[in-house]
């Protein structure tokens, strides 16, 4: 195959493709063909004339940048909108899809970013949703749980058909959307951004899985913001700019470097350049922070942290082990059941608490993890979340009334400066795609020079571009002689914007170390715990 | 047997009939809520039934075609409220409360101007009514101790309606919990997405968990006013629509608890009127109003969430929009 010395320079890459040698079939019908699908919302036109043909039994990746339209071509592709214009043909067949149960009769199942699933509901019951086989259940049930344990020793795909399915981890609740799919007989596979939010092990199984799905001659579309996962798993590529398809390349043929310049339209550096600078005082210290919740369940303890003035501290660690709490904490979201804490001076303990107003007072900004419930509110314009937590101060609110006129001018900088797409302080909050949400929040909590900067994955579900840039800001504010806090599960992303990393593990710290000194191995290990 | 035994026999079958209503309505609000659809309109939906019940009763004299009539104008109240929460996505409080409202001025309007007695409906013919029905051996049986009586008094004697609203309780329990269209209801009172994704119309389901609460509400109205009495009055339904709601946030949206909250309002119902009048010793007379008030306290407690939502279907209330 091809050119492979960019999947040679990592082994465990190379093992990955490996998996993928199978071809896929050609002379058949494409499995599936779009022509010409456009596709505007109000002003905004998300999808262009965009044609594409996918072959059977392929692994096709999409990239682009975020707001290029990719989910939005998935969704007319599984019937949940409807194009303006443009032709969907299934095995060569025009077919109409007027909802997603077309697309399910035509074998064709798709897996959200975010999960479709019922959280109360067991494992058998989510898979039989909308698939009962009768009026009544049981019978049904039965011959379900039979062909769940079929595929699951066929595609190596094991989940307990009776755990309810709230309290699995999201690389499960993942696998249970593809058993999902699955179970309704799907031939083609679409997934958006699968990986986003796995665990890089649960990552690791999620592409085995498609491996295997592609042996069994299933086909897989795969949009992605990893340009390694691109190179390591798809047959072929096809990258969006600004709901047009661009390119299309044979993965063989490429590299990330082109990938990333074809998305972006200019070059994009994939490593991160920062010099080295003096860290100044210490202006956020944690000491024995506990946190138990009310069941009794201890989520931190005894965390002790510094954050030095002109550093960035990256905390590594698989999520669900503390970081998301000592984030509250830390911003004055959520206060700790023991311990101290000592902000630009100010003692915070669980006699004297505080809050995030107080907090943006002493100069402490945080972008939060959640930015769709935390950092902003959905159905708000632009403009007003861009001065969510702000709105108090001038010139936003004068005598008590807010004023509309600077807010919008005002978010209209941010949008300038913070590259935001589209540009219109009026549109809805929820209408960014998630990369320009999170630049937005960004731009929000960055414009205000903070002393300390609170940032909960800084990246999660960002283009390669917005990438680029979101770290350079990071980077800057640090030059600058802010603090920064950086809370990562991408160990890439840690790794290269770090000064000093701090990994958690059971809501404790279980390791330090000087950046220039941690690999992924390393880390890896310590954040499995596994090094002791 | 003993008087004391009697009187227990005598006060559940009173605490029976009282509860119909309750649990005919908690039957039909737990499918609308299931499916996430708030519904603070039952008590509307009662009294319109009840109003339809009473004046076709009047007008036919046939106690069936007074059911029908009820079941008629309380599921045309549902597909209202359907219409404004699921179809323009409007507020569903808003719109139960708007339904309580019109239910409360028209039927007073409607009585007024068909019969002109204060808002009332004429005094029924007990062959226009649905009257308690002797089961088979009810008499010859009643020398058999202990479940003789209990046989003739609580399970026999009772009205058809009344064995209806048991009836409905484990159909009920079956169709959520072990039919298609339960598990469907179920998911869309959740997730909507999940269920929309998976291909089902999210709208065609709550409509019809929304005309399914119709229906049963429309009973219960029917039983209100040609069977518990002899004709419609105004306000008759006096906020068991309320209790009713009550009785599923009580039961955690659970068919049987909320059943088993149903059968206690009603108890407290059976043994303040059993309890009107009767003086006990050092008590002196006993606040029956205050026993009377229970449920309603109870009620008012409940919905203002000292239980909390826990428990509730994660969807309620939400509109569902795909293109947000
Ligand atoms: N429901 C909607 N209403 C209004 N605008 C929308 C809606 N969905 C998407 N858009 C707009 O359409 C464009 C394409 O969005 P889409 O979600 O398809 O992008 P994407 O390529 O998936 O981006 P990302 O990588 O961030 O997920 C964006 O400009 C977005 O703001
Ligand atoms: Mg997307």
């Amino acid at each position: 195959m091809g050119n492979r010395h960019h999947a040679a320079a990592h082994p465990s890459r190379r093992a990955l493709r490996a998996l993928f040698r199978v071809r896929p079939e050609s002379g058949a019908a494409p499995a599936i063909e779009l022509r010409g699908i456009d596709k505007s919302f109000g002003t905004v036109r998300a999808n262009r004339g965009v044609s594409l043909s996918v072959a059977k039994g392929s692994i096709t990746g999409i990239v682009g940048e975020n707001g290029a339209g990719k989910s939005t071509l998935m969704s007319i592709l599984y019937g949940l909108y409807e194009a303006d214009a443009g032709e969907i043909l299934v095995d060569g067949q025009a077919v109409r899809m007027r909802g997603p149960a077309d697309a399910i009769a035509r074998g064709i199942g798709m897996v959200h970013q975010h999960f479709m699933l019922v959280a109360p509901f067991t494992v058998l019951e989510n898979l039989v949703l909308g698939a009962e086989g009768g009026a009544v259940l049981r019978r049904g049930l039965a011959a379900a749980r039979a062909e769940l344990a079929r595929l699951a020793s066929e595609y190596g795909l094991s989940v307990d058909p009776d755990a309810v399915v709230g309290d699995l981890s999201v690389g499960e609740q993942q696998r249970v959307e593809i058993l999902k799919v699955l179970f309704r007989g799907a031939r083609v596979l679409i997934l958006d951004e699968p990986s986003a939010v796995l665990t890089p092990q649960e990552t690791d199984q999620l592409f085995r899985i498609l491996a295997t799905l592609k042996e069994r001659g299933v086909t897989v579309l795969l949009i992605t913001h990893k340009l390694r996962e691109i190179m390591a798993a798809t047959d072929t590529v096809f990258v969006m700019r600004q709901g047009e398809v661009v390119a299309e390349r044979r993965t063989a043929d490429t590299n990330p470097e082109e990938l990333a310049e074809l998305m972006v339209g200019r070059k994009v550096r994939l490593t991160l350049e920062k010099d080295a600078v003096a860290t100044g005082d210490v202006l956020l210290k944690a000491e024995k922070l506990d946190l138990t919740d009310s069941r009794g369940v201890k989520l931190l303890d005894g965390v002790d942290l510094e954050l030095r003035a002109g550093e960035i501290v990256g905390i590594a660690g698989v999520s669900g082990n503390g970081q998301t709490e000592l984030l509250q904490i830390l911003s004055g979201i959520r206060r700790p059941t023991g311990g101290r804490l000592q902000v630009r001076g100010r003692v915070i303990d669980t006699s004297h608490p505080t809050d995030p107003a107080e907090m943006r007072t002493l100069g402490l900004c945080h972008v939060p993890e959640d930015r769709q419930r935390q950092g902003m509110v959905a159905p708000f314009r632009a403009a007003e979340t861009s001065i969510l937590g702000y709105h108090k101060l001038k010139p936003f609110t004068r005598r008590g009334l807010l004023d509309h006129v600077a807010t919008t001018a005002h978010c209209g900088l941010l949008m300038e400066r913070f590259d935001v797409r589209p540009p219109i302080p009026a549109l809805r909050s929820s209408s960014f795609s998630g990369g320009n949400q999170q630049k937005l929040v960004l731009a929000r909590e960055m414009d205000r020079t903070p002393r300390i900067l609170l940032v909960g994955q800084p990246t999660r579900g960002v283009d390669i571009g917005a990438i680029e840039f979101i770290h350079r800001q990071l980077v800057a504010a640090r030059d600058a002689g802010c603090a920064v806090l950086v809370v990562s599960v991408e160990l890439d992303e840690i790794l290269s914007l770090s000064d000093r990393i701090v990994v958690m593990f059971g809501g404790r710290i279980v390791g330090e170390l000087p950046a220039a000194k941690a690999d992924e191995r390393t880390l890896g290990l310590m954040m499995a715990n596994a090094h002791a | 047997m003993s008087e004391g035994f009697d009187l227990i026999v005598l006060t559940l079958a009173a605490t029976l009939r009282v509860a119909t209503p309750l649990i005919l309505c908690a039957m039909g609000g737990l499918f609308s809520e299931r499916s996430g659809i708030i519904d603070v309109g039952l008590e509307g939906k009662m009294l319109m039934a009840a109003f339809a019940a009473g004046t076709v009763a009047a007008v036919t004299d046939s106690a069936w075609l007074a059911v029908a009539a009820a079941i008629l104008a309380s599921t045309a109240m549902a597909l209202l409220h359907g219409f404004a929460c699921i179809t323009w996505r409007g507020n569903q409080v808003v719109s139960g409360v708007a339904i309580n409202i019109i239910a409360a001025g028209l039927t007073v309007v409607l009585g007024t101007a068909f019969f002109a007695r204060g808002g009332q409906t004429p005094a029924l013919e007990p062959e226009a009514r649905l009257m308690p029905i002797t089961l088979p051996g009810a008499e010859s049986l009643v020398g058999v101790p202990v479940l003789g009586p209990i046989y003739r008094s609580l399970i026999s004697g009772q009205n058809v309606l009344v064995y209806v609203a048991l009836l409905s309780v484990p159909l009920t329990w079956w169709i959520v919990g072990k039919t298609r269209f339960g598990l469907r209801l179920r998911a869309v009172g959740e997730m909507p997405l999940a269920v929309d994704t998976a291909g089902i119309s999210v709208s065609w389901l709550r409509y019809r968990a929304v005309l399914l609460c119709g229906l049963l509400a429309g009973i219960a109205g029917a039983y209100l006013a040609i069977a518990q009495n002899a004709g419609f009055s105004r306000d008759m339904t006096a906020g068991q629509g309320f209790i009713a709601l009550a009785a599923i946030i009580f039961g955690k949206w659970r068919p049987l608890p909320a059943f088993g909250a149903c059968l206690m309002f009603g108890l407290l119902d059976a043994v303040a009127i059993r309890l009107q009048g009767v003086r006990m010793p050092g008590l002196g007379e006993v606040p029956v109003q205050l026993i009377q008030a229970l449920p309603y306290l109870l009620t008012i407690l409940l919905l203002a969430g000292f239980i909390g939502r826990a428990g509730a279907p994660r969807a309620i209330g939400v509109p569902y929009e795909k293109e947000h």
